[in-house]
């Protein structure tokens, strides 16, 4: 922890970055994102398994893209990141939206983190994304703190839901989407909080014509949760900030997943795993399927 | 009271109401060539000309479901033949996703179909409309979607909503009065 403040600082100092995108703690088992420009702030800095926050998502907002920019220069910006939020950043750099010498990426080996802030750090506890992670070690990273330690083991829930809803009958399954959808407030949190989510402006937003009714009701919050997902189909990276974010608690990462496991099954795309790579769906290939198509 | 009374024939029985999405340089002249060569085939297909198969976007398709559709058909060029050479690659990728979506949400994969039909085609685009509306006729109407658009517009009639606005137009024109 030391030494990442340490490395902070010296960034800071020498002016090489304008800010530093971080994680402070506020009580113990709770941490939220900080944002440091002045480098005496680099004490607050740290890093555990309360660091939730995807913290990935500010680097493509204007405001705080503004503080890199100076008049007759760009600066860096530092953002600390475990490394499975690093594949946000794969993505947003393959999509355009940063770039990769503009930033300064700080990371950490993790060995898991908590499902939510206020619960200690035991295998129980473990979010649901840490029990398939394949992404323990960074791959992008400028720098790397903390010790290799094993992530806990626990049992793949998420996809043993994915599985069980698979098997439901079609009228089933759209029983039980509605059901989950017709709990949504149309708060938009999970747009908020999602760092793809970077449109400027949105579908739902936009209202000549209407393409996505705004009131919270069945209709309407069915065609927007169908048109989040299809939206994040093969660019989600799994970083579960919106089930986390959403309220009304629903299954948003199930849907997310099963559109990464089909997008992984039909094209052998996965999200954020290289800076190589096309999109998924902003590149094509002759020999795609055709198997639906009569 | 029969709940599907727009979707009915003369003699009662159900209809299913399909909107098909075609492409203006293959399956469009596909569907021309149908015409002039006098093939038979339901008239159950509303069709609307795009200029792409890769210019149809999800929510179109999610809009007939809103609108009462029972079924949605997209085609368009053969692959290679795309009159904006790549419009129908694009297209298939994304079709693939949207068709594991809709099928996970619980939609039934005879609701969505795509098919490929050229110009020259027009005996494919015959046998296609007849598989797709015979496919939803044995699905029957999308009683489920339809529940929700009448609930919906129960609490928001159309005349208080801009977005439905057309649809009374639509009913207008269909019943001669416009």
């Amino acid at each position: 922890m030391e030494e990442l403040r340490r490395y902070a600082k010296e960034l800071l100092v020498s002016g090489e970055v304008a800010a530093v995108i971080g994680y402070m703690q506020v009580s113990e088992t709770r941490t939220k994102p900080v944002i440091i420009i002045d480098p005496t702030d680099t004490s607050l800095l740290v890093l555990n398994e309360y660091c939730l926050n995807n913290l990935t998502v500010y680097l493509t907002r204007a405001r705080i893209k503004a503080l890199a920019r100076e008049k007759d220069k760009v600066k860096k910006l530092a953002v600390v990141v475990k490394p499975c939020d690093e594949r946000s950043i794969v993505a947003l750099i393959q999509e355009n939206q940063i770039r990769r010498d503009e930033l300064v990426i700080i990371s950490f080996n993790c060995h898991g983190v908590v499902r939510d802030f206020g619960c200690s750090f035991v295998p129980d506890t473990l979010a649901a994304k840490c029990s398939v992670c394949t992404s323990a070690a960074p791959q992008y990273s400028d720098k790397i703190f903390g010790e290799v330690k094993e992530i806990p083991g626990t049992d793949d829930k998420q996809l043993m839901k994915i599985d069980e809803t698979g098997n439901k009958s079609a009228a089933e399954r759209f029983e039980f989407f509605s059901k989950e959808f017709d709990k949504c407030i149309k708060c938009y949190a999970c747009r908020a909080v999602c760092p793809l989510c970077y449109c400027q402006r949105c579908i739902t937003d936009k209202t000549i014509p209407r393409w996505i009714e705004s009131s919270s009701h069945s209709r309407g919050n069915f065609s927007w949760n169908i048109v989040r997902a299809f939206h994040l189909s093969g660019r989600c990276t799994g970083c579960g900030e919106c089930d986390r974010a959403c309220p009304m608690d629903i299954p948003l990462s199930l849907i997310n997943r099963k559109m990464a496991q089909a997008s992984k099954d039909l094209f052998g795309y996965e999200s954020g795993k290289s800076l190589e790579k096309a999109t998924l769906v902003g590149s094509f290939d002759k020999k795609d399927s055709d198997e639906i198509f009569m | 009271m029969n709940e599907m009374n727009d979707n009915n024939n003369a003699y009662g029985a159900w209809e299913p109401k399909i909107v098909a999405f075609v492409c203006n340089w293959c399956t469009y002249a596909g569907a021309d060539l149908a015409g002039t060569s006098r093939y038979k085939y339901p008239p159950n297909m509303k069709i609307i000309r795009v200029m792409c198969s890769g210019a149809v976007d999800p929510v179109f398709i999610i809009k007939a479901f809103e609108r009462g559709a029972d079924g949605v058909l997209v085609s368009g060029c053969h692959p290679n033949d795309c009159h904006y050479n790549a419009g129908n690659f694009h297209a298939r990728r994304r079709w693939d996703l949207f068709h594991a979506l809709l099928d996970f949400i619980g939609i039934e994969k005879e609701r969505l179909q795509f098919s490929w039909i050229s110009a020259s085609e027009g005996k494919k685009f015959a046998d296609v409309v007849t598989k797709v509306t015979n496919d939803i006729k044995a699905v029957g109407p999308f009683k489920s979607y339809q529940k929700m658009n009448r609930e919906f517009t129960a609490v928001f009639p159309a005349k208080d909503n801009p977005a439905e606005s057309d649809t009374a137009v639509l009913k207008e024109v269909n019943d001669g009065r416009a």
